[in-house]
């Protein structure tokens, strides 16, 4: 048995390792899990005497799902949303995180939206209240308002079925 | 060997053209106390860098925020709740003492702990080994074997 301490200490050591390797450091807790989702209030995409506030979906379990016209992994995801939104399996809303350019409106337009809603987060702040790095980056919000989910980098069907949609079937959408 | 000095010289002299843009200083007190305060805090792009150093487009956004609310008058605990609301503990370099992390804060001091029972044991059991005193039996039985292979 002693013997073999210094074998069994050096597997430990490697499934360790081998772990750590295969974590994602982009995966960070976000701290809002459980905590309500920070209120905000902006004008819509393509039409800015309308506005979107998180109030507005009350009672609805619902994505926010932050993007960006600039952004190439958001273009990556953009099928898998919109055979989500055909499907409708849950109302999506795209928060534009800081589009300079201006080029949201013309790029659903071509592309086709997926959102139920699409707030105009043009300076970013919005988007840095709910702690996001890098889009794109999804929220899953309950009907009382509170984030039960984050996920961050785009979303594929894996993802879907594996970790989005059993936290929507636990929260009764 | 002109030329190697000139090279090295010219390698030297390169560095000096390489010069930052000067840093936003309207209030260089604040300033000051951003990038103190920023050194200590994580880049969530780069994740490896500072908020003071890294040049990612939300790491310049989160430091024109940190300034703002230097400006207006919040200390910097209220800024760092600030930023550990929306990104949690992994903005600090420091992570806080609390049950989640106790082991990163003590965990080397128990592998210290751990190290020094051993090292006791050891000392202890050779210290007995070099004390026990000589078996008459055994000792005649060991000049037996000696006796017998002669």
């Amino acid at each position: 048995m002693k013997r073999w301490l210094p074998v069994i200490i050096f597997f430990v050591l490697v499934g360790f390792f081998a772990k750590g390797l295969f974590l994602n450091p982009r995966e960070v807790p976000s701290p809002f899990i459980g905590k309500p989702a920070p209120a905000f209030t902006l004008p819509l995409v393509g039409n800015e005497a309308q506005s979107f506030s998180p109030a507005d979906m009350q009672g609805k379990v619902w994505l926010l799902n932050v993007w960006a016209p600039w952004c190439v992994s958001c273009r990556q995801e953009h099928p898998v949303l919109m055979q989500l939104a055909q499907d409708q399996a849950v109302p999506i809303v795209g928060l534009n995180w800081k589009d300079k350019d201006r080029e949201a409106a013309q790029l659903l337009a071509q592309q086709g939206s997926p959102y139920a809603a699409v707030p105009d987060d043009l300076s970013g702040k919005v988007g840095i209240d709910y702690g996001v790095t890098g889009t794109p980056e999804t929220y899953v919000i309950d009907k009382a308002g509170i984030v039960r989910l984050k996920h961050i980098g785009p979303i594929d069907m894996d993802v879907w079925k594996n970790k989005i949609e059993p936290k929507l079937k636990e929260l009764g959408a | 060997m002109k030329k190697l000095l000139f090279a090295i010289l010219l390698a030297l002299a390169a560095p000096t053209f390489a010069g930052e843009a000067a840093p936003n200083a309207e209030d260089p007190v604040i300033e000051q106390r951003m990038i103190r305060l920023a050194e200590e805090l994580r880049c969530l792009v780069c994740q490896n860098e500072s908020l003071a150093g890294s040049h990612a487009e939300l790491a310049e956004d989160l430091r024109r925020e940190i300034r703002a609310q230097m400006k207006a008058g919040k200390n910097d605990k209220e800024v760092i709740e600030y930023l550990t609301n929306r990104y949690g503990d992994f903005v600090l370099y420091q992570p806080p003492f609390k049950p989640v992390t106790y082991l990163l804060w003590l965990g080397p001091l128990l592998f210290l702990m751990i190290g020094g029972v051993v090292w006791y044991a050891t000392l202890k059991k050779r210290r007995a080994l070099k004390d026990a005193p000589l078996d008459e039996k055994r000792l005649a039985a060991a000049a037996q074997l000696l006796e017998d292979n002669k």
